[in-house]
């Protein structure tokens, strides 16, 4: 932890705790998990280097999760849309789940990881998308199509608020708002 | 006049930029301070590491239970700093302290014998065990009860401590502060909606936006949570199609269920008071027998000793089983009939432990021929009976935390080996054991109640709490680790917690019950004790507001008069009608907000 220290110039690491809600320490182990992901050679110059999303997906935080790719694609500022990510976009996206983020932010990255096609809304063909996701993508463990039907029509009816079939993000942050699971759920700490 | 406005705005300027940089260097070191404590948190990496493999559910129960050693913990300091330690202050002579003893006045002299036998000789060493396990013999001298504390003033150079004042103050205090955390943080974990009518808990955008737990890094423990997620979300539909199934229930359906449903709550209500009775009848028969001199170093006496703490234990142990399998036949909905089970289960267990303190009581002023005349209380038997029902609580605990253990040991483990070594078909049948959070909770909150109840009457009692409470979570870590299975209903973070909560209130609501009856109506014991020149234990405070002076006086006895509790009541309704109109009138508000939203 110590040699980490050494290697955030003192004024990055001020600007990154003011920029973010992430905490000294928090930031110094996010330095060093990220530097892991990186061969030998590139962890000089750790934050001008990218990682190619798939050893991202090998982080055990992200592994296990089934919203792993959209996480990568909305926090990736690559200009390839290869969702590769540098030591800024993992800052951010930590930032985002962590403990002291506002419920806010929470749910506006919650909004754009949800909505699959990133066409600004939550429609139908999202939700279903979304619901699969929770359930495990084996065949077997999907809802049959009825009960996807029913599961659809009640959500739309406790979010949607000016009926017109989809949810968009004020809807979104309004229904998360009441929700009391979501900020205990949508954390992840290294 | 312009150079004095120059001057002043430049001074403005200087004080806020003095403002800025120093709330910027308070945040700063707010902020660090806070990263230091983050290190302080007991327990911080096994909570997040059960976090990541079994998800916010069950960590929730260890987060719970972390709660409860930090509670008993705080609690025992609160007595040993102004209880224990003037007391061993005094006895040592340490700061040239004095004590003050006040010999009783009024009281005659038959009240006041009590030889506790300290165990003085040749001995076995089976009745030290003995005596560890049931506080009698040694333990009963000590300053684990009630009885050790006889001194009535602490002279510690020139300032007078009042010793009993003190000891009724801190109980009150860590009752109020046991009161005030728990209501704080169950404000700080549940948002509660009043302007919304359904149920945010079980609201389907909830578990379908807030449904993935985040922290989940183990793959096996992702598995089991799309199959939790599944079964939770068809369950639910499913609960939605009966529900509208049961609105269309015909009269003559709904007149036979509603008969069912009274029936079964008789045969409910008859096994509550089968429970109450039989404890009732083995406290009394225990407090007869334990007292014969003539075999109180048999291992009979010790099982006899403790007989309602063994009956107890299986009254909790059998009584859900039986909720659980009637519940069944009342065709309520899934959900309603979780509640209801729970809601049965804590009643029998907190109501148990009332029995037995109300048992004990009977036996305490049982004044069958002028027993309790000279002194108000059966002195033949109970001489120093604070120390005896602390010796019961005492008992208790211990057996609690001794099954707790047993459990966990001889049934769990086990039960794992026969299940992954033997492939019988009636074995596997029964099973890899789950995890229940209401089960263990409920477990820990009886022990809260007890250490709650029996701290006023033995006052180390919140340190083996603390421990014992602390052994608890390793041994729960270690169960839960090599013996889980999921559970097949989900349990969500948020409710725990608000569930968790709001039971541990109901306990230590019930806990004011029997100390409110302790403290003011039946008579101190005459023979032992802090209170002994004091009819009850409450007359402290009226005796020392009589000290003060009489411009203090008339204040205090102005707030306890009606002329005050009358108005006051008064006010308190008033402001509830208010917040609750104004609740109504939110929820109106927000219902034409929504239509306008629509119509547009």
């Amino acid at each position: 932890m110590g040699g980490s220290a050494s290697l955030i110039p003192r004024d990055l690491l001020g600007e990154y705790q003011e920029l973010t809600f992430l905490s000294k320490q928090e930031i110094l182990l996010a330095y060093k998990r990220f530097s892991e992901l990186l061969p030998k050679e590139e962890r000089e110059n750790a934050f001008s280097a990218r990682v190619p999303k798939s050893q991202i997906l090998t982080l055990p935080e992200l592994r296990a999760n089934p919203f792993q790719h959209r996480i990568c694609h909305v926090f990736s500022t690559s200009e390839t849309r290869d969702d590769s990510m540098s030591f800024e976009d993992f800052l951010d996206m930590l930032s985002v789940f962590s403990d002291s983020a506002t419920s806010d932010v929470k749910s506006h990255y919650a909004f754009r990881i949800f909505d699959f096609d990133d066409d600004g809304t939550l429609d139908r063909k999202d939700l279903e998308q979304l619901v699969n996701c929770l359930t495990g993508q084996g065949e077997e463990s999907r809802l049959s199509s009825a009960e996807m039907e029913q599961l659809i029509q009640n959500i739309l009816e406790e979010s949607d608020i000016d009926r017109d079939g989809t949810i968009n993000l004020s809807e979104f942050q309004h229904v998360v708002s009441r929700s009391p699971d979501f900020a205990s759920s949508f954390k992840i700490v290294l | 006049m312009w150079n004095s406005q120059q001057a002043d705005t430049e001074h403005l300027t200087r004080w806020k930029k003095w403002r800025r940089t120093s709330s910027k260097s308070l945040k700063k070191a707010l902020s660090e301070i806070k990263g230091l404590s983050s290190y302080l948190v007991l327990w911080r990496h096994d909570i997040h590491s059960i976090e990541g493999k079994f998800g916010t559910g069950i960590q929730s129960y260890f987060s719970f239970l972390r709660f409860l050693v930090l509670l008993n913990f705080i609690i025992f300091i609160l007595m040993f700093s102004f209880v224990i330690l003037p007391t061993i202050i005094s006895k040592y002579g340490i700061f040239n302290s004095t004590v003050a003893y006040i010999s009783p006045k009024n009281i005659e002299d038959i009240c006041t014998i009590y030889e506790p036998s300290g165990n003085k000789g040749l001995v076995y060493f089976y009745t030290y065990l003995k005596d560890l396990l049931s506080g009698t013999g040694f333990l009963e001298v000590t300053s684990l009860f009630y009885g050790y504390y006889s001194i009535d003033a602490v002279w510690i150079s020139m300032m007078r401590y009042n010793l009993p004042l003190a000891y009724l103050l801190a109980t009150f205090a860590y009752l109020a502060l046991s009161f005030l955390w728990i209501i704080k943080r169950s404000v700080e974990g549940f948002k509660h909606n009043l302007v919304h009518d359904a149920d945010p808990f079980q609201s389907y955008c909830n578990k379908v936006f807030a449904g993935w737990d985040f922290c989940i890094t183990d793959p096996n423990a992702a598995r089991l949570k799309y199959r939790s997620l599944q079964y939770e979300l068809q369950t639910d539909l499913q609960e939605e199609k009966l529900k509208q199934k049961i609105a269309e229930r015909t009269m003559k359906e709904k007149i036979c269920i509603y008969s069912l449903r009274i029936f079964i709550n008789i045969i409910v209500i008859a096994i509550l008071s089968g429970c109450f009775y039989s404890i009732y009848r083995v406290t009394v028969f225990s407090q007869e027998n334990s007292n014969n001199a003539d075999n109180a170093n048999s291992p009979v006496n010790l099982l006899v000793q403790y007989l309602p703490s063994i009956v107890i234990t299986l009254a909790n142990f059998i009584g859900p089983l039986i909720f659980s399998f009637l519940i069944r036949f009342e065709e309520y909905t899934p959900a309603f009939e979780i509640k209801l089970t729970l809601l049965r289960c804590v009643f029998l267990r907190l109501a148990n432990i009332g029995v037995l303190l109300f048992s004990l009581w009977s036996q305490i002023s049982s004044c069958g021929s002028d027993k309790c005349k000279p002194c108000g209380y059966n002195y033949k038997l109970y001489p120093c009976w604070e120390s005896d029902v602390g010796q019961e609580m005492y008992k208790l605990m211990i057996f609690d935390f001794i099954v707790i253990l047993a459990v966990a040991l001889f049934v769990d483990f086990p039960r794992k080996l026969l299940v992954t070594h033997c492939s019988c078909k009636l074995i596997q049948w029964f099973g890899h054991k789950e995890f229940e959070i209401s089960d263990n909770v409920l477990e820990i909150i009886y022990g809260q109640t007890i250490c709650w109840i029996g701290t006023f009457f033995s006052p180390l009692l919140p340190a083996i709490a603390t421990i014992k409470y602390f052994i608890i979570f390793y041994v729960k870590k270690i169960v839960l680790i090599h013996t889980r299975k999921p559970a097949a209903r989900p349990i969500r973070a948020s409710s725990s917690n608000f569930f968790f909560l709001v039971v541990l209130l109901i306990g230590l609501l019930l806990a004011f019950v029997p100390l409110g009856v302790s403290i003011a109506y039946i008579p101190s014991s005459k023979a032992c004790g802090l209170f002994r020149n004091f009819s009850t234990s409450w007359e402290v405070i009226p005796d020392t507001i009589l000290q003060f002076p009489t411009g203090l006086q008339q204040v205090f006895f102005g707030i306890a008069s009606e002329a005050f509790a009358v108005p006051f009541f008064v006010i308190l309704c008033i402001v509830m009608f208010y917040v609750i109109a104004l609740a109504r009138a939110h929820k109106r508000v927000v219902e034409q907000l929504r239509e306008q939203l629509v119509l547009k």
